[in-house]
């Protein structure tokens, strides 16, 4: 009986086997880089939002972090302003530009404004601000150069790994509780002699049981 | 051989199944999470008026509203400490100084933006105040000042009182009125003061 396969066919066989596993391995890791990336977690992506309000233009007039989200400190959500905080001083200043148009509307009809979020973790995940801010982490850590954005935009992915590299070092990132709020902060001595320090001062633990966040 | 094509076929409406990431939002509310049962679109409820919370029991007018009767309460209603200065020193800053100025001085940011109004403290008027008119004006703010009540819980209101009424004497303060072991520090300069934050 004639040979069906040229002899060639043994090595194509063993490629294709080879080439099979690299495929997967491939697709595993595209597929890895798609769900676990920033891409998908919509960092530095902005949303589109009810009024043009810009962190870059109101931070750096100097004005506090809190006096817009005022409950940052005290409780687990850092609170978004109500329309009135808007109009403690737009009721007197850019009264007329079209770019607070929403603003003013959402007050005259007693509407809140409905701000599009762009940083959240699964509702499986428990978050608190205040234990952050009261043991040092700054804003900064996980938000970014908020002073820099025109529009706000996530800084971080916010993924289990992002939380834990900070759960396992904290002294890598924190700093001392009068510079939380502080954006483009630099530590007055070196980080490696400083984190340790206010690691005891403030009495932080490295916090990575499953139970801390899956509660 | 019928099996086989069944066995797929459930295999993958198991997979699609599993792609539901319905753990990602539980059927709750979030704070500030808009609410399509509510006509309002709040899911927020605010209480019933009149709704008195467990321990919110407001009756002490002289710590709460800075009154007595029908006079404003001239006298602090609660110990003023250095810890209270720092506080309101630091609450002062936060929501006071975008328009009356670090100093007191009516000259922040804001009104440097063109906002007209916020007063300067060192004022005689103002200085002869007393301080029961000054916790009305936070909590129900005044003309053109918007309300800080609901931002500012009342002991904050009290601590950042002191701190103006410490910026007013601050204004009029000679080297006498400065403790001894302080006075080197103070030909120094006008940056690092010291105090803690
Ligand atoms: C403490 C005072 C203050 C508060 C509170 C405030 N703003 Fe402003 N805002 C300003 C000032 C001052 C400017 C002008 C900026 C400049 O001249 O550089 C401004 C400018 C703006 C502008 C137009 C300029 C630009 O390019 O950004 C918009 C839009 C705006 N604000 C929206 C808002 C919204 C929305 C809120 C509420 C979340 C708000 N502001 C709260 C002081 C304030
Ligand atoms: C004048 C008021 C104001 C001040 C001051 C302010 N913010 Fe905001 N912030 C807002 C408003 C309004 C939003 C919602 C609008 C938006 O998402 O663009 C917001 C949104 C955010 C968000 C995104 C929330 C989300 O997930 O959608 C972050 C993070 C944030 N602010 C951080 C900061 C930090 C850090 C500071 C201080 C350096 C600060 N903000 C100062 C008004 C303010
Ligand atoms: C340890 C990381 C971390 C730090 C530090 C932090 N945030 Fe956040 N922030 C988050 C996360 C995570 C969310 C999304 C929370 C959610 O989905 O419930 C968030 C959400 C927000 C929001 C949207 C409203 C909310 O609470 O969900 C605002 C506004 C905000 N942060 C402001 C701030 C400010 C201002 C500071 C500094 C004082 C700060 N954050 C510090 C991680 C952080
Ligand atoms: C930059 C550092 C840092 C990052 C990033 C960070 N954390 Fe933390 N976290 C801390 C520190 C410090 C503590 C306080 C530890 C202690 O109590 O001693 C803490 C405490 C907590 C707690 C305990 C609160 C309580 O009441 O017990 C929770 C929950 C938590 N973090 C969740 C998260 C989640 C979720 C993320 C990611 C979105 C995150 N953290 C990211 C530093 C961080
Ligand atoms: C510091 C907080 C924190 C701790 C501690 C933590 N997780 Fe998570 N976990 C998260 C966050 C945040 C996410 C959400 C990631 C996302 O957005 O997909 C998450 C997601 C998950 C997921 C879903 C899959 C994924 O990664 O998206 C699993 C499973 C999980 N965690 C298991 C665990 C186990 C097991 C432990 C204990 C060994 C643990 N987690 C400890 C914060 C934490
Ligand atoms: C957004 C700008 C703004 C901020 C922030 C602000 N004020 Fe004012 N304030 C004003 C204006 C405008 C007036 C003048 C009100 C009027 O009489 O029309 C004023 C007036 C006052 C007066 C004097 C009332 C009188 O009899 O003349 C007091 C007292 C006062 N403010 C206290 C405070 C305190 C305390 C804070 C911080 C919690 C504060 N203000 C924050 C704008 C502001």
């Amino acid at each position: 009986m004639a040979q069906v396969f040229h002899r060639a066919a043994n090595t194509v066989a063993r490629a294709s086997i080879a080439g099979l596993i690299l495929l997967l391995v491939l697709a595993s890791g595209l597929l890895w880089v798609f769900f676990r990336g920033a891409y998908t977690q919509s960092v530095e992506v902005i949303k589109d939002q009810p009024a043009q309000f810009s962190h870059k233009h109101h931070v750096n007039l100097g004005i506090d972090c809190r006096y817009c989200h005022t409950t940052v400190e005290t409780s687990a959500f850092a609170g978004l302003p109500p329309t009135e905080t808007c109009m403690s001083c737009h009721s007197q200043i850019w009264t007329h530009a079209d770019m607070l148009e929403p603003v003013r509307a959402s007050l005259a009809e007693n509407r809140p404004l409905q701000w599009t979020r762009v940083n959240w973790v699964p509702d499986y995940v428990y978050f608190n601000h205040s234990i952050h801010i009261n043991k040092g982490i700054g804003c900064e850590s996980c938000h970014g150069r908020v002073d820099r954005m025109p529009l706000v935009w996530r800084a971080k992915t916010l993924l289990m790994e992002f939380c834990l590299e900070c759960h396992r070092n904290p002294e890598k990132h924190i700093r001392p509780r009068e510079e939380v709020f502080t954006m483009g902060y630099q530590p007055k001595q070196s980080q490696s002699t400083l984190g340790p320090k206010l690691v005891a001062e403030y009495q932080v633990r490295k916090l990575t049981d499953c139970y801390t966040c899956h509660r | 051989m019928r099996a086989a094509p069944l066995a797929a076929v459930s295999l993958a409406c198991l997979a699609a199944v599993g792609c539901r990431q319905t753990m990602d939002t539980d059927p709750k509310y979030e704070a500030m999470e808009p609410s399509s049962f509510f006509s309002d679109g709040r899911s927020a409820r605010a209480p019933v008026a009149g709704t008195v919370a467990r321990g919110e029991l407001k009756l002490d007018t002289a710590y709460y509203e800075g009154r007595n009767g029908d006079s404003f309460v001239d006298t602090f209603p609660a110990p003023v400490t250095k810890a209270t200065l720092l506080r309101g020193r630091q609450r002062y800053d936060i929501f006071c100084s975008p328009c009356h100025g670090l100093l007191g001085d009516g000259n922040g940011v804001v009104v440097q933006r063109g906002l007209r109004g916020p007063v300067n403290f060192h004022e005689d008027r103002l200085k002869r105040t007393p301080v029961g008119y000054y916790f009305q004006v936070i909590t129900n703010g005044r003309g053109g000042m918007y309300p800080y009540g609901y931002r500012i819980p009342p002991d904050d209101r009290w601590a950042i009182i002191a701190y103006i009424r410490a910026l007013q004497l601050s204004q009029d303060a000679t080297l006498n009125d400065v403790p001894p072991a302080a006075r080197p520090g103070l030909n120094a300069s006008h940056g690092e003061s010291g105090v803690e934050r």
